[in-house]
């Protein structure tokens, strides 16, 4: 087990190295200088050079690579070419905001999948599992951006209850955390119904009940202890649904994440920005796929992680 | 006598009665559960009319998507019950004052090649690619995986993200309006789940007595691969597929809503969403009913693929 | 005596979409305590859904026992409230299922989910119940018990598996153990170290038994009496002793004629019994062997026979057949020299010729009760 993690986490040098390695290339593969996209005011061609020259942006793409390489293994990414900022700061700024939406509707989906998911499969064709099903259906399909404006129209502009955007006090969390939480909501309650379905039928259900144990205890130590296995191994991908929903939800409603410092920093060419940000989710989502193999691996005695 | 020939003819008919229920193929089966499926065939009907509305679009759109009329801009729907209409603009038109019906109608157009495009890339590739690696195994396997490793590490929206912030203002990026880039950007990050897919399929099929059969009996390889493996591995391949093509969708409405997929003024859902979200708090039209339309298409397609998934293999997770 | 179990006239259905599966069709019988019964038939006969009615374990929907009564220690099983039959399954009578690969959870230890039970019917506790459990598994030949009391399932092979199972239905002192096809899915060196563990136990606990089974083979030295059933109905109740003597009933005739036999002479030719198990949706009208009877008479497909003592027999031997019942034209038929009318047992070879390969596939991989649409 131990050797398995300390193996996993080794992989992930190898594999942000590539990640930086193909981030890189894509943004400098973009023709021209980050300091020519302004159409309406173009910077006379002798700032541009300078500036590219003051940011390294002149040298030769493989020594602009190793000089980042460099700089990034002391966690120091730059500045920011728009903001006259330290990357690192910029990005400390934004994600505890991000962290904190995050895992708000992390709480929030798992708070409402898990009981829907088991209910709708202990009441299997009823009410109650065609309505989580239709909300499943419905907040897995309907593109997120979608709802969001739904919800904005409904909410804010229609009924005038909450901000339509901006950051800061408790009513401006709860349009894009519950708009952040929907899409893994519904896919989680996907999951645990049909892993419940699935687990519910197994012959050693049977058998427990054939013990005399009473219902309650058949479901909760029998079926669902099989049924949240497969269930735990989607928080990864879930995790994964969250950062990229951060993007649309926080640019959407104008948080101050880093999210929607990504969507700005993307238009407006900010390398370093990009760089550091990215590798920070590819960081991010290794670590959480890692972690919840090493949960699955608790959860279930037959998988020995060794091999 | 007459008494016993007419109940064993009763028996007769109720042996065939027993058998009738019995007798189906195992396709022929999968397709009579995907029938009785009615979410799915609505779905189907549904994928139908856009796929009509994008074949016939520019004879049923009224106007030129791009034609502006800034005179006659921000007008309501005409059954919207407000003094902004004009008959000439059923559903109203943007604040350019261009057509929200003919919009609409051309963005089905758009929806649809980025749907079914970079998913028939993702089959010829992934299905390629997987089929090799599983047969074979060795270093193209060792490559593939090592690659999704790497891919599994980006989130989908994220590389799509960064390929098209950086080759969008290239050459590239130019063609069809963005469509060529969107195409290939979706292929070179989707393609590796359905290699995986299809590569564990061949593993575990590959141990199957009916290979086995085969190999013993001289059949070459390649007639292995295409007319034992790759029959027996189709059915999540066909889901994974038909889930792909609204994933695709979706990608692309939402890389230009976030202003960074397809080029305006080629009309798409997505581009009609971040254009009229400016003026959003006026005015919802320009902005919900792109919004209706895509989450229509999306629904559509989410049935098929659930009834897909139901009849091909019901035990399959999610 | 007064009986242990008395079952009479059980009747379980499962409502599916092509229509109501009788599985267990009007079945009676007794049992006194400390008494072994072997239930023998083919699958789909519906032995398996007699178990389960026994401890009301049917899934329901789509499965319901319809009519009857099972009263077991002078008590109806089936006017009980839930908690009163949760109080007798695994404390008075407990159930060792078919497949000990599945029928055990994989993710709880062994010694977990044999103490279960202990903790709930004999309030013992953790520790006692542990103590206890490596009892059992000392019990039932599991070597260093107290070492593999907290594997896992999937560290057991299946004869081990099945010990523990052997082990957590002896655990709470039942007085009737239900033992489903308890070796069918093991080796066959295997098979008889089960049997004999099981056979062994049950007598020192003094526990009654329910053996049920395909294979008339492995009732043959385990049980006191047998219990032929087909189609949903009990066709033939004796004696082992003399069902295997004096056989009564063509089914059972058919039966004995496909068990390879080792110490026969000549080299008799093993003769399979021709045709479909009867669909239980719509079974057929008269006797529900008649369509695969190669003795049939015209009275078979048109009266339902009753089970009852058929004469030249040990005073509790009954048969449910018109032609060995008294005035029958097989009184005195033996069924070792007569195999019936070739004529017709041509017509049915025929008659399954017609039929559709699937058809055939699917009936000889049929299993019980058919696939419950949900």
């Amino acid at each position: 087990m131990l050797q398995y993690t300390i193996r996993r986490l080794l992989l992930i040098i190898p594999t942000m190295f590539f990640v930086a390695l193909i981030t890189f290339g894509l943004t400098r593969a973009a023709p021209g200088s980050p300091f020519d996209r302004n159409e309406n005011r173009p910077l006379p061609q002798a700032t541009i050079d300078r500036l590219n020259r003051l940011y390294g942006i002149d040298r030769p793409v493989t020594e602009q690579f190793a000089l980042f390489l460099g700089n990034a293994l002391r966690f120091d990414f730059g500045s920011s070419l728009v903001k006259d900022r330290q990357v690192t700061d910029i990005i400390g700024q934004g994600l505890p905001v991000t962290a904190q939406l995050g895992v708000q509707a992390l709480i929030l989906s798992l708070a409402i999948s898990l009981p829907l998911g088991v209910i709708s499969a202990l009441k299997q064709n009823s009410m109650v599992d065609y309505g989580s099903l239709f909300f499943a259906t419905v907040g897995y399909t309907i593109p997120p951006f979608v709802i969001a404006i739904v919800l904005i129209f409904i909410f804010a502009v229609d009924l005038r209850l909450l901000p339509i955007v901006g950051w800061g006090d408790i009513k401006h969390m709860i349009l894009p955390t519950v708009v952040l939480a929907l899409g893994p909501a519904a896919f989680i309650t996907r999951i645990t119904r049909a892993s419940m379905l699935e687990a519910i039928r197994q012959d050693y259900v049977r058998t427990a009940r054939s013990k005399g144990l009473r219902e309650q205890v058949v479901i909760v130590s029998h079926v669902m202890k099989n049924a949240m296995i497969p269930v735990a191994t989607i928080i990864g991908p879930a995790t994964a649904g969250l950062i990229t929903g951060s993007f649309i939800i926080e640019t959407l409603f104008s948080v101050p994440g880093i999210g929607r410092l990504y969507v700005l920093s993307i238009n407006q060419s900010d390398y370093p920005v990009i760089m550091a940000t990215t590798l920070l989710y590819a960081f991010f989502i290794m670590v959480a796929n890692i972690s919840v193999d090493i949960v699955y691996g608790i959860l279930d005695p037959r998988i020995k992680l060794a091999h | 006598m007459a008494t016993v020939a007419t109940t064993a003819a009763q028996q007769r008919a109720i042996d065939a009665n027993v058998l009738l229920r019995k007798q189906r193929s195992l396709w022929g089966d999968a397709l009579y559960r995907l029938f009785r499926n009615k979410a799915a065939m609505v779905g189907i009907a549904i994928i139908i009319l856009a796929g009509i509305l994008a074949i016939f679009a520019p004879l049923i759109a009224p106007y030129d998507p791009t034609l502006q009329n800034t005179k006659l801009n921000n007008m309501d729907p005409v059954f919207a019950g407000t003094p902004y209409t004009n008959p000439h603009y059923f559903l109203g038109s943007d604040e350019l004052g261009r057509d929200i019906l003919s919009r609409l109608i051309w963005s089905a157009r758009v929806s649809m090649v980025v749907g079914f495009v970079p998913t028939a890339l993702i089959f010829v590739i992934g299905a390629s690619l997987g089929m090799l690696a599983g047969f074979y195994g060795g270093w193209v396997d060792n490559l593939l995986m090592r690659f999704t490793d790497i891919v599994y590490a980006f989130p989908d929206l994220l590389f799509l993200i960064i390929i098209m912030a950086a080759l969008r203002n290239t050459g590239i990026g130019e063609v069809l309006g963005g469509l060529l880039l969107i195409f290939v950007a979706l292929a070179v990050i989707s393609w590796v789940g359905l290699a995986r897919l299809i590569r564990g399929q061949v593993l575990s099929l590959k141990e199957k007595e009916f290979v086995e059969a085969a190999r013993a009996i001289g059949v070459p390889t390649r007639r292995i691969m295409f007319r034992h493996l790759f029959p027996n591995a189709l059915a999540p391949v066909i889901v994974t597929l038909a889930f792909a093509v609204p994933g695709a969708m979706l990608a692309e409405a939402t890389l230009s809503f976030l202003g960074i997929g397809i080029k305006p003024p080629t009309p798409t859902w997505g581009v009609m969403i971040n254009e009229g979200f400016t003026v959003f708090s006026q005015s919802p039209w320009p902005v919900m009913l792109p919004a209706a339309c895509i989450s229509v298409v999306m629904l559509a397609f989410t049935f098929l693929g659930d009834g897909l998934r139901d009849a091909l293999d019901p035990r399959m997770k999610i | 005596m007064p009986e242990l179990l008395e079952v009479k006239d059980l009747k379980t259905q499962f409502f599916t979409r092509d229509g109501v599966v009788k599985a267990v069709d009007g079945v009676s019988f007794q049992l006194a305590a400390g008494e072994t019964l072997g239930i023998v038939g083919e699958s789909g006969c519906g032995k398996s859904v007699t178990a389960l009615s026994l401890m009301r374990l049917i899934p329901q929907p789509p499965g319901k026992i319809v009519a009857g009564s099972i009263v077991f220690d002078g008590q109806d099983i089936l006017k009980m409230d839930d908690d009163d039959v949760r109080a007798i399954r695994g404390n008075n009578i407990a159930m060792i299922f078919q497949d000990p690969m599945t029928s055990l959870n994989p993710v709880l230890t062994i010694s977990r989910q044999i103490a279960e039970a202990l903790e709930l019917h004999l309030k013992m506790d953790r520790a006692e119940a542990k103590k206890r459990t490596i009892e059992l598994l000392e019990l039932v030949n599991i070597p260093s018990a107290k070492k593999r009391a907290d594997d896992y399932p999937h560290q057991f092979s299946g004869g081990m598996r099945q010990r523990v199972m052997i082990a957590m239905a002896l655990s709470c002192n039942p007085k009737l153990i239900l033992a489903d096809e308890p070796t069918t899915a093991l080796d066959v060196t295997i098979q008889a170290q089960i049997l004999d563990l099981l056979k062994n136990l049950a007598r020192e606990f003094r526990t009654a038994f329910i053996l049920i089974t395909h294979d008339l083979g492995v009732v043959a030295g385990m049980t006191q009496r047998i219990h032929v059933m087909y189609g949903g109905q009990i066709v033939e109740k004796a004696d082992t002793g003399e069902l295997f003597a004096n056989p009564k009933m063509p089914y059972t005739w058919g039966l004995l004629r496909s068990i390879p036999r080792l110490d026969e002479a000549r080299k008799a030719k093993l003769l399979p019994i021709e045709g479909l198990p009867p669909d239980l949706i719509a079974p057929p009208p008269g006797c529900r062997f008649e369509p695969r009877c190669q003795y049939r008479h015209e009275i078979c497909s048109q009266q339902v026979p009753e089970l009852k003592h058929i004469p030249n027999s040990k005073p509790d031997h009954e048969a449910r057949c018109f032609g060995t019942q008294e005035g029958g034209w097989l009184v005195n038929t033996d069924w070792r020299h007569d195999v019936g009318s070739l004529e017709q047992l041509e017509a049915i070879k025929a008659e399954i010729a017609d039929l559709p390969l699937e058809a055939k596939r699917a009936e000889a991989s049929g299993d019980t009760p058919p696939p419950p649409s949900v």
